[in-house]
């Protein structure tokens, strides 16, 4: 646990009033504030920092207990029972009340906003001063689903585990990757009675498989040999729903697309719709030929 | 809607210790829809994280109506971006 220079974390001196500290907290705060830069987990955790000195330099019985002990906080403990038997300590049931401006009231959701720094000196979590619009709805919580694109093309439940809680998801076919769904009421509890907050899922989709997805079409490239693009012929290649057998037309050229009409990828909630699946024929070119084969090759060659 | 789920614009007021003219102006900006029945104002239960965002960033970060509105806008379409940033992203 590291000593946390709250007038550093605000870019100002000791010497700083009342008004430097609530202008240097407002214009960080404007910058940095979780509203302002959603998904910012950097932005967020700094707004968690500049909160914490901002609870502390802002309430003059903390920031006087801050700049008495300073750097020595590790003591502060030893120094106020010494205080106290001397009779000449403060209250210590008081002196952390006083508004001397508006507190921010957005909680992150997380164990606790503060350091430990803080808590070690002050005890508790500071939350004594958040404001009277105090019945807030809870925190919306944020969790990452990996899905393999196998998994990701069927209509599946899965359970998850939130928070210590249990919640059992019914993951629609045709999720895109990046997408979020949002679960109402599973996040953080609601602050003072109000509603809790909503569980957004964003999903990482893993491609284990040899497509290539846009959106609700899937690409593939297949290799078909000379005499099978020239003479015409079958070949049978895989899909996300099975092996399908396609015809090679006579005189198929290198990289000709043809298109599957309904084997793409599902559609994200339209049950039963697919989108197309594009196969490109990759011709394959003898890599080696025996002399019989030169031979053939060169007279075809003379026709 | 069944007018039971709507929010009665009057509660979310004393709810929030906000003015109804704050919630007026939302919606006279297009940034929340109220809904009148027997001219009683009403919000969607859907617009309360909105309104919840909106009045942290004009009570605690003393924005402006202007402000907030350059905001939500500049918000919507980062979203837009980020959204377009990855749908690309899943192309390759």
């Amino acid at each position: 646990m590291d000593f946390v220079d709250y007038y550093k974390t605000l870019g100002l001196d000791k010497n700083a009033s009342a008004d430097d500290i609530k202008k240097a907290y407002r214009k960080l705060a404007r910058k940095l504030h979780p509203d302002l830069n959603p998904n910012d987990k950097e932005a967020h955790r700094k707004f968690q920092q500049i909160n914490e000195a901002n609870e502390v330099l802002s309430d003059p019985e903390k920031r006087k207990k801050y700049d008495q002990y300073g750097e020595n906080w590790k003591h502060a403990e030893q120094y106020e029972q010494a205080r106290q038997q001397s009779g000449r300590g403060h209250d210590p049931t008081g002196g952390f009340g006083g508004d001397p401006f508006q507190q921010y009231t957005y909680s992150s959701g997380d164990e606790s906003d503060f350091s430990d720094f803080f808590e070690s000196l002050f005890g508790g979590t500071g939350g004594g001063r958040r404001s009277s619009r105090a019945r807030y709805r809870g925190q919306d919580y944020q969790a990452e689903l990996h899905l393999p694109l196998t998994e990701a093309y069927r209509t599946h439940k899965q359970t998850l585990t939130v928070h210590s809680k249990q919640v059992r998801i019914t993951i629609p076919a045709g999720v895109e990757n990046g997408q979020v769904i949002r679960l109402r009421g599973y996040g953080g509890e609601g602050v003072n009675g109000g509603p809790a907050g909503d569980l957004l899922i964003t999903f990482v989709i893993d491609n284990n498989t040899s497509f290539r997805r846009d959106g609700n079409n899937l690409y593939k490239t297949e290799e078909i040999d000379l005499y099978t693009a020239v003479l015409g012929g079958e070949k049978t290649i895989d899909t996300l729903d099975g092996k399908i057998k396609l015809k090679v037309a006579p005189y198929t050229q290198n990289g000709t697309t043809v298109r599957l009409k309904g084997k793409g990828f599902a559609v994200y909630k339209k049950d039963g719709e697919y989108g197309d699946l594009y196969v490109t024929w990759q011709v394959k070119l003898p890599t080696h030929l025996t002399e019989r084969g030169k031979q053939l090759f060169t007279e075809l060659s003379k026709l | 809607m069944n007018q039971d789920e709507l929010i009665a614009a009057e509660d979310l007021c004393t709810h929030y210790h906000i003015e109804y003219s704050f919630i007026s102006s939302l919606h006279g900006s297009g940034l929340i829809h109220i809904t009148s029945v027997d001219s009683a104002a009403y919000v969607h239960p859907e617009e309360i994280g909105k309104i919840e965002k909106f009045i942290r960033l004009h009570y605690d970060l003393d924005i402006n109506l202007e402000g907030i509105e350059t905001i939500h806008y500049l918000l919507e379409r980062m979203e837009q971006l980020q959204h377009e940033v990855q749908r690309l992203k899943n192309r390759t």
